[in-house]
């Protein structure tokens, strides 16, 4: 249980073991594509592990909001759910993709804002006292 | 994506490049608001790339999807810092709305014409995002204190969670291998809202920032598990960015209190603490406020060791100009802040840094350690469990070999508490007793005022 909740490659795994089962009798999801996102994933695991190695305690809390304004870029995939014409269930994906345009732009606006409010806070000791001295 | 664009790949390519660029700005403070000024236009590029999709024959509600969300997003932003840790956990509940309902609508369309694979990363996907909302509304609820924070626990709780935690997987496997029980994947989703619940409510306040940093990992996570159900590369690298974010912090703030993460989420920690805590007998030594203002005027070195009874009491102010005025006496002030001081990663240094003290006297645990030997007068602040020597001299004590900031080898230590209770782990703190230490009981706001006050009279 410890594993699976916590170790996102175990995640991979998974995905890249359903795929191997599937793959024969459905066409829909492409392997080629599902190899180059598997690739994608790894590479922007490891690139993830080596930037957010060098964030300093000082900035986590920041760095919890950026990373939440940041996967706020879910609404790229809501956009086109909420603009898109489909055959059947129109008003349902309409609505549900409406909503999670909403959701994911809370975050977008919502994350982006207070992180910047946030940094504007840190301050250099010099810049701290000029201000006090004005 | 059945209709490549070059313009629209083109956008993604750049919102990712920006978004790795934000991201490394956020190795320091001075570059940390450029680099989110990149991030921030990638996001730009990619919702701007995205209005132009082919696919796309209603902008009505685009539209209303856009202005509504920046709408409640904005106030969102104004929220005051101290309400920070609460505002964050309910970000994640929108993330992780935001993927959970992309991936039931693409469930809704398509159905089970998805194929195998991309049917697992959707199920994932809703999986982990359902769990995500849930438990961090829970959290939020909790950091706001509309529930006690304390852990709530019950006779055969974890006999409960892993039948809802069985029933989820088990539904999710049966409906991936046989798509046409169509109803277990909302049976799944159900499951996986109850489990989020269920797993955040023993969780108690002290635990709060190891869950908030596994929420951002699997809001994250299930952000890249939309990726792989949509092939869209710019959604895999920003979910993946914030899911291994999530989980670098959980690994510290695990570290930061000498537990694992099983321990975290199914321990309960604080309901269940045992009566072995050590021989913490002896009196409290009660001191005026004259004495701790003579004590800190005439000092060379003073180290603050806020904890998160400064967030409550809204102290951070008092302490900086405490801080000024000693300063303008010759005392060196730092600051010295343990990795889980507060309810998230990086609280205290957010609330200082809004009071307005510069970040070079905010000093991490392992800094200010080395320091406390020179130190004449080290001030906790509403912390209990970051400084309690427990931890490194008791092995039977519940937190021990957890690294603590050593304020007992400094010469003096002034504890401001609010009254003679135990803190909120319920453990006894030996550090109360030593001969070095003296108690300065009161709310921590006034106190640091009436303190800043006489150090003026001195």
């Amino acid at each position: 249980m410890n594993v699976l909740l916590f170790q996102p490659t175990a995640f991979v795994v998974a995905i890249y073991m359903l795929a191997g089962g599937n793959s024969a009798k459905e066409i829909a999801f492409n392997p080629a594509v599902l190899i180059a996102s598997l690739y994608v994933f790894m590479l922007a695991a490891f690139l993830g592990y080596q930037l957010i190695s060098r964030v300093p305690p000082l900035l986590h809390t920041p760095l919890m909001s950026a990373t939440n304004a940041i996967s706020g870029i879910s609404v790229i995939g809501s956009l086109v759910i909420a603009g898109s014409k489909y055959d059947h269930h129109q008003t349902l994906a309409s609505v549900l993709g409406c909503a999670a345009v909403t959701s994911a732009m809370i975050n977008v606006t919502g994350g982006f804002l207070i992180t910047d409010r946030m940094l504007k806070m840190f301050r250099k000791k010099e810049v701290v006292k000029l201000e006090a001295h004005k | 994506m059945s209709h490549p664009s070059y313009f629209l790949e083109a956008t993604y390519l750049i919102a990712s490049i920006l978004f790795i660029l934000g991201l490394k700005g956020l190795s320091h403070p001075d570059s940390a608001r450029r680099g989110m000024i990149f991030a921030a236009a990638g996001m730009a590029a990619a919702v701007f790339g995205t209005l132009f999709h082919p696919e796309l024959f209603n902008y009505t509600y685009i539209a209303i999807g856009l202005i509504l969300g920046s709408a409640i997003g904005i106030p969102m932003a104004m929220v005051p810092m101290t309400a920070m840790p609460q505002r964050t956990a309910l970000s994640h509940a929108f993330g992780a709305l935001a993927a959970s309902m992309v991936g039931i609508a693409e469930f809704v369309i398509h159905g089970s014409s998805l194929g195998g694979a991309k049917m697992g990363a959707l199920g994932l996907e809703v999986m982990l995002g359902s769990i995500t909302t849930t438990g961090s509304l829970i959290a939020a609820a909790k950091l706001q204190e509309l529930m006690r924070g304390t852990p709530i626990m019950f006779k055969g709780q974890h006999i409960v969670n892993l039948l809802i935690f069985l029933t989820m997987i088990g539904s999710f496997i049966t409906w991936l291998v046989n798509p046409a029980f169509f109803f277990l994947f909302y049976v799944m989703i159900a499951c996986a809202l109850v489990f989020g619940v269920m797993l955040v409510l023993p969780i108690g306040a002290a635990d709060m920032p190891v869950v908030m940093s596994l929420l951002n990992s699997y809001a994250g996570l299930s952000s890249a598990a939309t990726g792989f159900v949509l092939s869209n590369n710019v959604l895999i690298i920003a979910g993946t960015l914030d899911g291994f974010s999530g989980f670098i912090l959980s690994i510290l703030m695990c570290r930061a209190m000498n537990r694992n993460i099983t321990n975290v989420l199914f321990g309960g920690f604080g309901a269940v603490i045992g009566t072995e805590t050590g021989d913490a007998t002896g009196t409290m030594r009660e001191v005026t406020l004259d004495d701790v203002a003579v004590q800190l005027a005439y000092a060379n070195q003073v180290v603050f060791v806020p904890g998160y009874g400064m967030a409550t009491a809204q102290a951070q102010h008092a302490v900086r100009e405490l801080g000024n005025l000693l300063e303008e006496r010759g005392v060196s002030v730092k600051y010295g802040i343990h990795p889980v001081a507060g309810r998230m990663p990086g609280h205290m240094n957010v609330l200082l840094a809004e009071a307005n003290v510069p970040y070079s006297s905010l000093y991490e645990m392992d800094q200010i350690n080395p320091e406390m030997g020179a130190t004449d007068v080290a001030v906790v602040i509403g912390a209990n469990d970051v400084v309690n020597p427990d931890a490194r001299d008791n092995a039977q004590s519940p937190i021990a070999g957890m690294p603590i900031i050593e304020v007992d080898r400094a010469k003096s230590v002034i504890v401001l508490k609010r009254g003679k209770g135990k803190g909120f782990s319920g453990l006894e703190n030996p550090l109360f007793f030593k001969s070095v230490t003296g108690m300065l009981y009161g709310d921590a706001k006034s106190s640091l005022t009436n303190l800043a006050q006489a150090v003026q009279k001195v």
